[in-house]
Order: C-alpha cells, then sequence, then structure tokens
C-alpha cells in the first residue's frame, strides 16, 4: 500500500498493521530520516498521536489503509504548563471516603493519557493560544469531582479565564481522544459548577431587544 | 549541581523525586522523551499489599507468597520491607489522589497468580497508567524539576564514586552533575527483540550505563516471560484476565495447566505446547461482555485492534513473551550499587525481592516502596571531577560514529539478537545453546562495531542498540553459571533445583564475584 507521511509516499509492503508498525517498517528499510514518537505500542504513554487524514488518532492503534495521509499533530506545546495553570493535585483533604460510585465519577477522566490529540483537534487554539484547552479542563473537572476534595472552589476559580467559557462545545475533541474521554461534558459540567458557584458566562449574549442591529429605534 | 538526580520517570523514579523534595532536595528527574512514557503506564493488573488483615491475609503470608512464588532466591529481609510497608504505601497513593478501584468503600483487591488471598489492589486495568499520572500531577505540584527529551549516555564516575551523567539532548553532548544518581531506567527484557512485551525503548540503558562504570550486576539470567502476550504483535494481555478466571486452553479445546500458578510455570506449559505444534489461546468467554468491559476494558481494545477479535466472542491467540527483569544492577539494603553515591530502584535494580520469579502485581509495589524508601538511605558525595573531560571523551566517542561512507543501520543486528535470544536464552536453556548464543552476541558485536551514521538521527537508537549488546552478554554469561533450574531460569541439562539458594553477581571483567 502507499502512505503520505508528510508529503512523502511511501510504498509499504504490510497488510493488516497499525500506523506504527507502518511507519517504523518505513524508518527501518526506506527512510532513516523519518521522526515520530512512540514507546509503549499500546496505547497508554501517549507519544505516538498523530494525524490520518486530519483526524488525530495514536499510530499504535490505527489500522493503516492505503491512500492515507499522515501528518504531526497540529500543535504540541507544553503540558506541565497548562496542567499547572488548573493546578491538576488535590488541594485541600476531605475527609469523605472514596466509594464504588465515586470512583466511577472520575474513572474516564482519569484515563487520560497526555497524548495531546485533544489539543490538535481544538479549533479554539488557532485563534486563542493561551485556552487552556480540553485536556487540562477534563483534569480540572477530574479533580473537582473527586470526593477526597475539599476546595471545588478553587478548581472553578482556576478555570474562568481563557477556560471553560471560551470553548465552541464544537466536540471535535471527543472524536479525537483516544481513550474515550468526553471533554466537552467535563467542560459543561464545570460551567454548571461554576454558575451555582456565582460566575456567569462573560461572553456578550445576543440581545435580542437590539434585532441584531436592524431595530430603527436603536 | 543537584543533590539527588534521579534517571528515568517511570514510578519509582517519581516516587523517589517527591521524597526528595519533601526533604528539601535539589532534585530533578532526567528523562528520555516526556515524563509520562515511562513503562510503569503499560502495567495493567495492579499493585500488591495487605490493607484490611481481613479474610485471614496477613504480611507474613504476602512474605511467604513472595518468597516462594520467586523460588526462594529472595532476599527475606528485603521482600519483609516491602510487604510491611505497603499497607502505607497505599495509603499514601490513595491520600494524594490515586482513584484506586473501590468494593462499596474500600480499596477493592483482587486475586493474582500464586496469591494466596485477594491483595492486588487496582484501577480498572490502567493501574500504572492511573498510578503514573497521579504522581506526576503531584510532582508538578511540588515544582520537580523535568530534564525531557534528554537521553543519558553515560555516568560521571571517578575513584569508584558516581558524580553526575554525560547526557544527549537536541544532539550535543552536556553533563550534569549531582552529588548522588539514583537510576530508576527500568527493565531489560525488551532486548527479546520482537519477542518482548516490553515497549519498544526498554533496552537496559541503566543497566549497562552502571555495568560499564563497573558496578555489579546480579542475577541476571532471570527474565520473566508472561504466559499471555497477543500472538501477533506481543501485545500483553494481563494476568488479571486469568485471575478472574479466564482459561487457558489448546486448539483441541483442552486446558492444560492451573491458570493461576506463576508465570514461569504456566509459560513453560504453554510454551511446551507450542513445541508440540499445539495453538495456544486464552478463554475468556464465559466471563461475559459486561464483565469485561467493566474490568478488562483495555484489554478488550487491544485485542480488537491487534487480532481483530471480540474476547466475549472469541479464542484470544497468545504466545508467551519476555516481559520483566528480575535482576539488575546490584544494590545493598540501602539501595546503593557497588559504586559510592549510585543508587539504583525500580525493575533497573536486584533488591532481590523478586528472586527467580516475580508475583504479578509486586512490581507496582516495589517502585513505589523502593522509591519512597531510598531517599532515606542516599549519602552525598563530595568528590572534584573535571567535567569537561567527561564530555570531550563522549563527543570523540560520537564523532567517531559519524562518517560519509555508507552504511547498514542496526535493525537487522537489533532483530538477529532479539531472535537469538528467545530461541537460545528463552524459556528454556542449556549449555550448548547459551554456548552457541554468546559466540553470535560476540559476532553481532564485531558486525555492530564496523556500522556507521551519516548524521545523528539514529544516534540515540544507535547507542541504545549497543546497551542492549552489553545486557545480553552479561545475562548469557550468568544463565550458563547457573548450572540448575529454579523459577524463570530453566535449564534441561540442569532440570533439578540446588538445595541452596544463591545469587550470582557479574561485573565488566565478565567473572563470578563474591
Amino acid at each position: 500500500m502507499k502512505i503520505v507521511v508528510q508529503n512523502s509516499t511511501y510504498e509499504v509492503p504490510l497488510k493488516e498493521v497499525t500506523l506504527l508498525s507502518a511507519l517504523i517498517y518505513i524508518r527501518e528499510n526506506i527512510d532513516s530520516t523519518l521522526k515520530f514518537g512512540y514507546n509503549c505500542k499500546s496505547g497508554v504513554c501517549g507519544s505516538c498521536s498523530l494525524r490520518v487524514n486530519n483526524q488525530e488518532t495514536l499510530s499504535c492503534e490505527y489500522k493503516v489503509q492505503d491512500g492515507d495521509i499522515v501528518e504531526p499533530l497540529l500543535y504540541k506545546t507544553s503540558v506541565q504548563n497548562r496542567l499547572k495553570r488548573v493546578e491538576s493535585w488535590l488541594h485541600v483533604k476531605s475527609q469523605k471516603q472514596m466509594g464504588e460510585a465515586s470512583e466511577e465519577k472520575i474513572e474516564r477522566q482519569s484515563d487520560c493519557i497526555l497524548c495531546s490529540s485533544c489539543f490538535s483537534a481544538c479549533p479554539v487554539l488557532h485563534v486563542k493560544p493561551d485556552f487552556l484547552g480540553p485536556y487540562a479542563l477534563t483534569r480540572a473537572w477530574r479533580y473537582t469531582v473527586d470526593i477526597r476534595e475539599e476546595d471545588k472552589k478553587g478548581f472553578v476559580d482556576r478555570v474562568q479565564n481563557e477556560g471553560i467559557w471560551d470553548c465552541t462545545l464544537c466536540g471535535e475533541c471527543i472524536l479525537a481522544c483516544p481513550v474515550g474521554i468526553d471533554p466537552k461534558a467535563d467542560i459543561l459540567h464545570l460551567r454548571t459548577k461554576s454558575m451555582q458557584m456565582g460566575y456567569f458566562d462573560p461572553t456578550p449574549q445576543p440581545d435580542f431587544q437590539d434585532d441584531f442591529g436592524f431595530n430603527p429605534n436603536f | 549541581m543537584y543533590d539527588i538526580l534521579i534517571v528515568g520517570s517511570g514510578g519509582a523514579g517519581l516516587s523517589c523525586a517527591l521524597e526528595a523534595k519533601k526533604r528539601g532536595e535539589k532534585v530533578a528527574v532526567v528523562c528520555q522523551s516526556s515524563p509520562t512514557s515511562a513503562a510503569t503506564c503499560m502495567a495493567q493488573g495492579g499493585l500488591n499489599g495487605v490493607i484490611y488483615e481481613d479474610d485471614g491475609d496477613s504480611v507474613s503470608l504476602h512474605v511467604e507468597d513472595t518468597l516462594k512464588g520467586g523460588a526462594r532466591l529472595a532476599d527475606k529481609m528485603m521482600v519483609s520491607l516491602m510487604c510491611q510497608g505497603a499497607k502505607e504505601d497505599i495509603l499514601w497513593l490513595d491520600s494524594i489522589g490515586m482513584p484506586f478501584s473501590r468494593n462499596k468503600s474500600r480499596i477493592a483487591q483482587r486475586k493474582f497468580g500464586a496469591a494466596s488471598k485477594d491483595r492486588t489492589t487496582y484501577s480498572q486495568d490502567y493501574t500504572g497508567l492511573k498510578l503514573l499520572h497521579t504522581l506526576y500531577d503531584n510532582c508538578l505540584k511540588e515544582n520537580i524539576e523535568f530534564i525531557d527529551n534528554t537521553f543519558v549516555v553515560d555516568l560521571i564516575v571517578k575513584e569508584s564514586t558516581c558524580r553526575g551523567v554525560v547526557v544527549l539532548k537536541n544532539d550535543e553532548v552536556e553533563t550534569i552533575e549531582s552529588k548522588s544518581v539514583v537510576l530508576a531506567t527500568g527493565g531489560y527484557a525488551g532486548i527479546y527483540h520482537g519477542y518482548t512485551t516490553n515497549a519498544i525503548e526498554s533496552t537496559g540503558d541503566g543497566v549497562a550505563m552502571a555495568f560499564r562504570a563497573g558496578a555489579v550486576l546480579s542475577d541476571m539470567e532471570f527474565v520473566q516471560f508472561h504466559p499471555t502476550s497477543l500472538k501477533e504483535s506481543s501485545v500483553l494481555v494481563s494476568e488479571s484476565a486469568r485471575g478472574a478466571g479466564g482459561f487457558l486452553v489448546n486448539d483441541k479445546g483442552e486446558r492444560f495447566i492451573d491458570e493461576l500458578m506463576t508465570r514461569d510455570e504456566v509459560s513453560r506449559a504453554v510454551f511446551l505446547q507450542i513445541q508440540k505444534g499445539n495453538k495456544i489461546f486464552l478463554d475468556i468467554r464465559h466471563l461475559g461482555d459486561e464483565f469485561i468491559s467493566k474490568n478488562l476494558p483495555q484489554e478488550k481494545k487491544l485485542i480488537h485492534i491487534h487480532q481483530n477479535l471480540d474476547p466475549s466472542k472469541d479464542l484470544i491467540p497468545i504466545t508467551p513473551a519476555a516481559h520483566y527483569s528480575m535482576g539488575g544492577i546490584d544494590v545493598d539494603e540501602n539501595l546503593q550499587t557497588s559504586i559510592k553515591g549510585l543508587y539504583a530502584i525500580g525493575e533497573c535494580s536486584n533488591t532481590k525481592v523478586h528472586g527467580a520469579n516475580r508475583l504479578g502485581g509486586n512490581s507496582l509495589l516495589e517502585i513505589i516502596h523502593f522509591g519512597r524508601s531510598v531517599i532515606e538511605k542516599i549519602e552525598k558525595t563530595s568528590l572534584h571531577v573535571e567535567l569537561e573531560t567527561y564530555k570531550i571523551e563522549a563527543k570523540n566517542t560520537i564523532e567517531k560514529l559519524i562518517s560519509e561512507k555508507n552504511s547498514d543501520a542496526f535493525f537487522k543486528l537489533r532483530d538477529r539478537l532479539g531472535n537469538k535470544l528467545f530461541q537460545k536464552a528463552g524459556i528454556f536453556r542449556d549449555k550448548s545453546g547459551l554456548e552457541e548464543l554468546l559466540k553470535s552476541i560476540d559476532e553481532i558485536k564485531i558486525d555492530f562495531e564496523k556500522l556507521t551514521l551519516r548524521d545523528k538521527t539514529l544516534l540515540i537508537s544507535h547507542l541504545k542498540f549497543k546497551n542492549s549488546l552489553t545486557v545480553a552478554k552479561a545475562l548469557v554469561v550468568s544463565a550458563l553459571q547457573r548450572e540448575e533450574s529454579r523459577g524463570a531460569h530453566y535449564r534441561n541439562d540442569f532440570a533439578e533445583q540446588k538445595s541452596k539458594a544463591e545469587h550470582s553477581y557479574i561485573d565488566n571483567t565478565y567473572r563470578q564475584k563474591r
């Protein structure tokens, strides 16, 4: 099969293999200058995320097809920096014990492998490079809802600026996530929690009296 | 100048970093790529520890299971330390945010192979992943310094004292000085290339660099073969699948072994079946889709991707593959290597808690327990070293590799090494096979030394393969010298276990030590 990797076309004599196997084949047999991330080959280390036909995926989990176009992620900035902005760790220890139901609440969110796929897929980051982005907000929600955390307000405070209200709820991050996390839902949860805690959506709301500018009385 | 420099960002390295910071040490973690890309994230099944002491479980039972599973080679004192500390380690993890699966309001525990009670804590089958990310979040909280995308080439050792490391960062040679160095670089089962569940980057780098610097290695011949890796890709299917009641069957539909025996025994039984020409399968169909989706979601996904099968409907073809290295850099009870100021924790070290065969769930415990406790033991050194000398030396070695002339890359040699190791130093071994293998390794080494590189694109992979070769030789020499069968080391020509369990030691003269 033929695949295109960063504008170069390669003929790969393999069938029914993961994209990672194909990339390794290319590096070892055709083009040793090809650079790509990889490590665990089982979808948990987050190193091999990239884009195939404009969709983010993990190369170790994607079955490569003839004609696929492979590119790097659109952005991959410092994970550390964003997680530090939301302070993704427990702050004030609650006396409450975690039980089955409370563990299930953070089960999916804590599957995150920090592969940055959601980040690459997020259109808001095109126009607002400082937007916290999906995985950081998911992780903020993961700790907000953790029963062992007393200071929920702290997390809510930290996601207000360049955070939850900047999301357009387009859902691209859900498609991009290789472990099935729904960052959009987590962002909506954070919005509800914010409103319960007295925050309002700061983005300008349409003023219907204005009739979109056509009302001659204004 | 650091107080403590940690090489490796897996569970061992990060636990160590957190404890170091707590004590106000100036600490940094060097990692090859990004911090959460370590092998810890691949551990699926769980972490052992007695936390509730009911159902008749006790620390002494945990100790006894571990010693028995390790074919009496493990060190009782070290095992006791680890098992006694397990409860506190698990509660510590829980207190810093680890999302352990629950059974009502308790931390849930399940049964693993050769364990007499349900004592493996877990987070679905993503235990290692969630453990690593919990530790990482806490490292961010404590502002731990990460030196990422940095490959450690060699240790800086003078007068048998370690004072730092030589690294490659952005293709440039640099040095990092430290009053102590902790190696937490992971294991070496990855040298069985093509026949391993390990990550592609697991080439035993820490073991090789310690060996080059003169550190003693021990029990190198003990490599655990996991009985259930997917046939086509060697991707691991966790022991939790058997713990939950999965069967191993051959193509006649016959079960041929108690699935919950130790991994070495199960692997041998599977391998013998394969040698007879049988195909072997893991059968978890009777567990049902609901149970599999809830408790083994990762297995389900991996089986779908790599074999295109549904474990609730299909038999899963499996094969044993090199999974874990029990041996490694020899350390004393203070986790110090034979080099002053150099410590080793986690899979790269031989803390002698696994003996000749590791029990599932004991490796995550080991990395957390000794990762945390090594900090109390570290003694900082003070010795002046001329860093520039080490830098120039490393630069010269690398410059010599770069050449205009056409040269093959090391890939074919790596495949050859992996294949030979699996055939001759795999699940069954004998004298003639090991001697032949030793010759092959020397031949591969000669071929490897002729190779050159056009530029630095493959430099790190090239150096890593060199590490694999170093480790392979130490492994095979140790396997030859152990004329008995014990745990994961099975000699067809010495099928009996000797009455006295003894550790093997080797240094860079390839002679037995002590």
